[in-house]
């Protein structure tokens, strides 16, 4: 015979995952999807170190006349809850030009008789707040030292006093790089779940329209062709996501975006891998059984809408409600039900508020689903995948044969 | 000698009785036309041979065993509905197949270049299969039934929708393959290039094979006929014995040899149409393939039991 050799179920697996991954990491759309994610990712790291972080440090000069203020200005602002860093710069016009250049948000220029400051266009809330107090404390020491008394004891003292407060729920330690890190994670996975299931449902139409399924399945098994159409357009999907993900930990990293945050960015970024493959099993099977029940593409939406919505009500959950209220019960249970679990738990660990059992509860919940639905589907794929025409009916394909 | 046999197959779609009974088989190194009407039968027979489809009762084998994955990857199909992969290019997709189909990637590529080289689409190797013609997208999906060198042939009308000279090429090609020992299945409903190219022609009606054989074979009819033309009627054959008339008209008369006849009755024909005037035409009528074909299909069903032999014999008889 001609050099054929029998193939096992393997080999053809691999060549039928090689064809998707080769089509799909070349086509037009795959890169320039993932260009724009990847470009959009840093630039928004970029944006966020040139604008600072919202809760973000004030800087403010002092002239060296008046270089003994920075202390206090510093303290002040801890005081008022706002951080505060200074910097001394040797006259008023070194220190309008860093106030021009936006290196800097506010420079002092004196102490007495007044506390003089100088902006560039107006005076940011939190150092408002801060300078009120600074001259309340400065007219206050005048008094003081008139008095006989020490102003800077006084002073310290003032900042020292805060009320003594108890919370009778106290709210899970969180800052505002996680809070932005779960609704990033939740939006990037809903993105590349619901991309990676389209297009393993228009594979599957794509091969029943053209028919080429019919050459194809005269030497592959069905289960065969299934597989490697979903390991390879699974391999894609992380592909792409393994590439944005580690754009945007990158840029957090190394635009330091993230250094004042809690936030453990190398493990949120592993486990919304992680969830991808869970999630893409879970989804990427289903739709290839259902998208085998069509015939055209046009008949796609009719069949995959349910599942389509199965995906969209967790996301909306998980990125609307989970990062402000990550222990609301609704997402905790959602975290745990396969299908919503991928959408959901690894936002909860974006916000580190998932302990270790919970993850592993939820992960196995997850992975227990899915060789059912490799039955399932494998089933349902092999009895309608080559009925050309009209539409299959579900019951029918999981009934015959 | 090794052969496809079809042997009993049935075949039911809900209420529609696709297949009843269909058998015959293919010799290796023969070429096997497969006619029939449309919605007869041959595309759901292939199908179950390539086993995409399964059959209610019945048996397909390859030399003697009954057929598995492995031998169907020997096979090279083209289905009734073509199917590329449309956004794929030629090259890409032929060497795909090939692989599918056993071949390492060397050997694929090769033969790759080999029938796309054959099949005159060499020029189109980087293009995708939805920017050519539709009879070049045939031409490559002829390759993809032979890139793999299938040992088994089953096309299902590869010559639809091609022109006179890929007709021709598509001809030569299935020649090769016969001469080189495979068998080869075709089926078509251009009935005279089923008589040129088959070895034996197979005539399905409504599930069945109803008539089988080599051409000649089939063309052979119980009571010989001649066509003579030349004498200006057919009064020449009135008493002329064991023969009877079947048609006149105008200086062209059909006669039938009866039950009576000597085996040399042509010769008693000639000479009287000589004597009576002379002939400018003398042969024997044998019917076409076309006619055969038109005989069988129109053919009463009830008056049919889907038996081969009797099919022939009641043709052969009218």
């Amino acid at each position: 015979m001609s050099g054929a050799r029998a193939l096992g179920s393997g080999a053809v697996i691999r060549m039928v995952a090689g064809r998707e991954i080769r089509t799909r990491v070349a086509s037009k759309g795959f890169i320039w999807i993932t260009v724009a994610f990847v470009v959009i990712v840093v630039l928004g790291g970029l944006v966020l170190k040139l604008v600072g972080t919202p809760d973000g440090t004030q800087h403010v000069a002092v002239t060296q006349d008046v270089a003994g203020t920075a202390a206090l200005v510093e303290s002040t602002g801890t005081g008022v809850g706002v951080q505060v860093q200074t910097q001394e710069v040797p006259d008023r016009a070194a220190g309008e030009a860093l106030l021009r250049s936006g290196d800097v948000d506010a420079l002092v220029v004196a102490v007495s008789p007044e506390l003089e400051v100088v902006v560039e266009q107006s005076l940011p809330d939190p150092l408002a707040a801060v300078f009120g107090s600074l001259a309340q404390q400065l007219t206050l020491g005048t008094a003081i030292t008139e008095l006989g008394g020490d102003p800077a004891q006084v002073a310290r003292e003032l900042s020292a006093a805060a009320p003594q407060v108890t919370a009778l729920e106290p709210e899970p330690q969180r800052d505002g790089g996680q809070v932005v890190a779960g609704v990033i994670v939740g939006i990037l996975l809903f993105i590349a779940l619901m991309n990676a299931g389209q297009l393993v449902a228009q594979g599957v139409v794509e091969e029943k329209t053209s028919r080429v399924v019919e050459l194809l399945l005269a030497t592959v098994r069905p289960w065969q062709l299934m597989a490697g159409k979903v390991l390879g357009i699974g391999a894609v999907g992380l592909l792409q996501l393994v590439l944005i993900v580690g754009a945007a930990a990158g840029s957090a990293l190394g635009f330091g975006v993230l250094d004042s945050s809690s936030l453990d960015v190398g493990s949120v970024a592993l486990w919304s891998l992680v969830w991808f493959v869970v999630g893409f099993a879970m989804f990427a099977l289903v739709l290839a059984a259902l998208a085998a029940l069509v015939s055209r593409q046009e008949d796609i939406g009719s069949v995959t809408g349910p599942v389509i919505a199965l995906m969209i009500v967790p996301y909306i959950i998980g990125i609307s409600i989970a990062p402000y209220d990550p222990e609301n019960s609704l997402v905790v249970v959602l975290s745990f039900v396969p299908f919503a679990a991928p959408f959901v738990m690894p936002i909860r660990q974006a916000l580190d508020t998932a302990a270790p059992w919970e993850v592993a509860l939820s992960l196995g919940l997850s992975l227990a689903v899915i060789p059912v639905l490799v039955w399932l589907a494998g089933r349902v794929y092999s009895n309608a995948v080559l009925h050309a025409g009209g539409r299959v009916k579900l019951k029918d394909a999981l009934a015959s044969r | 000698m090794t052969a496809l046999e079809i042997d009993a197959l049935d075949k039911t779609y809900g209420t529609v009785r696709a297949l009843r009974d269909m058998t015959f088989d293919v010799r290796a190194g023969e070429i096997f036309g497969f006619v029939g009407s449309n919605g007869a039968g041959k595309s759901t027979t292939m199908r179950i041979v390539l086993g995409v489809l399964a059959q209610d009762s019945g048996d397909v084998r390859w030399d003697g065993r009954p057929i598995d994955a492995d031998t169907r990857r020997r096979i090279g199909y083209m289905p009734e509905e073509r199917g590329l992969y449309p956004r794929m290019k030629v090259a890409d997709q032929l060497v795909y197949l090939a692989r599918l189909h056993g071949l390492d990637a060397r050997a694929a590529h090769a033969s790759m270049e080999r029938w796309t080289e054959t099949l005159g689409i060499a020029e189109r190797r980087g293009d995708e299969v939805l920017k050519l013609s539709l009879g070049n997208q045939q031409r490559v999906q002829l390759a993809a039934a032979l890139v793999h060198e299938p040992d088994i042939l089953v096309l299902d009308e590869p010559f639809s929708g091609l022109d006179p000279v890929a007709v021709d090429v598509m001809s030569a090609v299935l020649r090769d393959q016969a001469a080189a020992g495979r068998p080869v299945v075709f089926s078509s409903h251009q009935l005279e290039l089923v008589e040129r190219l088959s070895d034996r022609v197979g005539i399905v009606r409504a599930g069945s094979m109803v008539a089988v054989g080599g051409i000649e074979e089939l063309r052979r009819t119980e009571h010989r006929r001649w066509s003579v033309q030349g004498p200006p009627d057919a009064s020449w054959a009135a008493d002329l014995a064991g023969v009877r008339v079947v048609s006149s008209a105008g200086s062209t008369t059909v006669v039938e040899e009866d039950a009576t006849a000597a085996a040399d009755v042509d010769q008693a024909v000639l000479h009287a149409a000589l004597a009576a005037a002379p002939v400018r035409e003398f042969a024997l009528v044998r019917p076409s393939l076309s006619e055969l074909y038109r005989d069988v299909v129109t053919a009463d069903l009830g008056a049919d039991t889907g038996s081969a032999a009797e099919a022939t014999t009641a043709r052969g008889a009218a």
